[in-house]
C-alpha cells in the first residue's frame, strides 16, 4: 500500500485522482498511481469535449482496463480547458506515467478557492489504507 | 474476500510470484502478476503458465461408463480410443447446456470430466443422478491441481522434463507420465488458441511441479499468466465461457456448437429437444464483434440494426493480439445474424461493430 507515489505537491480525491495547480490557474487532472496499479492494463480513455463545464463531482469520462471500467468525476467544479489527445492515442500512458504524460484533462477551476477543497497527500494515504 | 472463498494449493507461491488475486468461482484466483497485456504477449510469442487448479475434475469408473457418459454428454465418447480426449457439452433435458467440458478417456473403465469451478457443485450431482449406480463418480477436484503450459514454447519447455517421451502426444491426447518423482496425467489441450499441456497433478506435488516448470522455462522465457489473460486469450481465439457465452438459457445449435452434438450416436439426454430446434430453426446465433472505434466491448452491451434491438453481447474485452482492437461475442436474432455490420451501445452511444463467424485470432499452423 505505502509503495503506491503520492506526490507531496498534488492534491488528490477519493476517487482517486489527483489535481496539480498550473501557473495559469489551472488544475491538471489525472488518476493516482493507486487507481492505475487496481485497474491494470488500461485500454481506452474517454474524455470530454473541451470547452464543456462540469459541477464537483460530474462525470467526465471513462478509463477502460482489460477488466474493467472506471468514471471519470470532476475534483471540482469548472470548464474543461484541454484534454490529452496523446492518452486518447495511448492510454497505456496512464499506466506508464500516471501523474505526467498519463494526464487526462487541464480544468479551468470556477472557484479561486476549489483548490483547498481537495485532499493533501497525507489525507489521500488515509484514504487508500481505508482500502475505500 | 470472504471466508468462504477457499485457496488453491499453489497460493503461496502465487503470492511469492506477486500476483494480484481475485475471488473466482469460490477460490482466490492469480487475476495477474504483471501486465495483462504482456502476459498475453507472452503466451502468444513464447510460453504462458496458467494455474487452473479452480477447475474440477471428475472422475467415472467402472465398466458401465462409457454407456453412462454416453447418456450424459452431447458428443460421442465411444470414438475415443485410451489416451484420447474430446470436447463436448452435456444438456438439459430441455437442450440448454448445463456445462462445456473435456472429457478424456484415460482407460475404458476409467474417464476424467474436466468441468468448470464455478458448475462443479451443480454439474457433479447431475452427473451423479444422470449415471445413477452405472458407473463410480468421484469428484476429485479438491484432490487435483491443474497447470497449463501454452504457448509456441510450451514444449520445447515440457517435453524434456517428461518421461515417458511425449513427442508424439497428439493434440486431445493425454498420457500418464512422470516429471522427475512426481506422477501426473498431460494433456494436449488449453483454453487459449495456442498449442500447448493442460498438467493434471496430485495437489500435493503441485509446488514442486510448478517450480520445476518455472526452472526449466526460464531460459525460454516462461511468464506466469493469470485469469485476466486467460480472459482475452480464449476471447481472441473464440473459446466459449459457460455463464457468459453459454448457459442453460442457451442450446448448442444456437451457440455455433452443432459439432459437438452428434445425433448419430444414439440416445442421450437433450437429444429430442435438440433435434426439435434444429427442425424448427433457431432464434438468434451466436457472433463474433470486432468494434470499430475507438472503446470497448463487455458482456451485456445491447446490440442494434438501425433502432431496434437485435441481440446483447456475452463477452467482450480487449484483443492484444489485433493491436488492441476491441472484440466480444453475443447473440443476434437470426434474421439478422448474417449482416457486416450492426451497432452496439456503449453507455448510450452507439458505435459500428463488424460482425464475424470466424476466430478473432488464430495461430499459424
Amino acid at each position: 500500500m505505502t509503495d503506491f507515489k503520492v506526490p507531496d505537491n498534488l492534491r488528490y480525491t477519493k476517487d482517486h485522482e489527483w489535481a496539480r495547480r498550473e501557473e495559469d490557474g489551472l488544475l491538471t487532472i489525472g488518476i493516482t498511481d493507486f487507481a492505475q496499479d487496481a485497474l491494470g492494463d488500461i485500454t481506452y480513455a474517454e474524455l470530454p469535449e473541451t470547452g464543456r463545464t462540469l459541477d464537483t463531482g460530474e462525470g467526465f469520462g471513462v478509463v477502460e482496463s482489460v477488466k474493467t471500467f472506471s468514471d471519470l468525476y470532476a475534483p471540482v467544479a469548472g470548464e474543461v480547458a484541454e484534454t490529452n489527445a496523446a492518452v486518447e492515442e495511448d492510454a497505456s500512458l496512464i499506466n506508464r506515467d500516471a501523474y505526467g504524460e498519463g494526464w487526462l484533462i487541464r480544468l479551468r477551476p470556477q472557484t479561486e478557492d476549489a483548490w483547498e477543497t481537495l485532499l493533501d497527500a497525507a489525507g489521500y494515504r488515509a484514504v487508500m489504507e481505508s482500502g475505500d | 474476500m470472504t471466508s468462504a472463498t477457499r485457496r488453491l494449493p499453489l497460493h503461496d507461491r502465487h503470492i511469492a510470484l506477486g500476483a494480484r488475486l481475485a475471488p473466482f468461482a469460490g477460490y482466490e484466483m492469480p487475476l495477474r502478476y504483471g501486465s495483462t497485456v504482456e502476459e498475453h504477449h507472452a503466451t502468444r510469442t513464447g510460453a504462458g503458465l496458467f494455474d487452473v487448479s479452480h477447475m474440477g475434475e471428475v472422475f467415472l469408473r467402472g465398466p458401465g461408463a462409457l454407456a453412462a457418459l454416453q447418456q450424459l454428454v452431447t458428443n460421442d465418447v465411444a470414438r475415443l480410443e485410451d489416451g484420447q480426449a474430446l470436447y463436448t457439452v452435456m444438456c438439459s433435458p430441455e437442450g440448454g447446456i448445463i456445462d462445456d467440458l473435456i472429457v478424456y478417456r484415460l482407460a475404458d473403465d476409467d474417464w476424467l470430466l474436466c468441468v468448470n469451478a464455478a458448475n462443479r457443485d451443480e454439474d457433479v450431482a447431475w452427473i451423479r443422478e444422470v449415471v445413477g449406480d452405472a458407473a463410480t463418480v468421484a469428484d476429485e477436484s479438491d484432490e487435483w491441481a491443474q497447470l497449463a503450459l501454452q504457448g509456441p514454447l510450451a514444449r520445447t519447455i515440457a517435453l524434456p522434463l517428461l518421461a515417458p517421451d511425449l513427442e508424439d502426444l497428439p493434440t486431445f491426447g493425454v498420457a500418464r507420465a512422470r516429471l522427475g518423482d512426481h506422477a501426473l496425467l498431460v494433456a494436449r489441450t488449453g483454453y487459449t488458441g495456442e498449442d500447448g499441456f493442460e498438467f493434471y497433478i496430485p495437489a500435493a506435488a503441485a509446488e514442486p511441479v510448478l517450480d520445476r516448470l518455472l526452472e526449466a522455462g526460464e531460459a525460454h522465457g516462461i511468464t506466469p499468466v493469470g485469469l485476466a489473460a486467460r480472459d482475452t486469450l480464449r476471447l481472441e481465439a473464440r473459446l466459449l465461457l459457460h455463464g457468459n457465452d453459454i448457459s442453460r438459457e442457451t442450446n448448442p445449435v444456437e451457440a455455433g456448437l452443432s459439432w459437438v452434438v452428434r445425433m448419430d450416436k444414439g440416445p442421450f439426454i437433450g437429444r429430442d429437444a435438440l433435434e426439435r430446434i434444429r427442425e424448427d430453426g433457431v432464434s438468434r446465433r451466436l457472433r463474433g464483434f470486432v468494434l470499430e472505434e475507438r472503446g470497448m466491448l463487455r458482456a451485456g452491451y445491447p446490440l442494434f440494426k438501425g433502432d431496434e434491438q437485435v441481440g446483447s453481447l456475452t463477452s467482450g474485452g480487449i484483443a492484444p493480439s489485433l493491436d488492441g482492437a476491441s472484440i466480444g461475442l453475443g447473440y443476434v436474432r437470426v434474421d439478422v445474424a448474417s449482416e457486416e455490420r450492426l451497432d452496439v451501445e456503449i453507455r448510450g452511444r452507439r458505435l459500428p461493430v463488424a460482425v464475424t463467424r470466424k476466430p478473432f485470432y488464430r495461430r499459424d499452423a
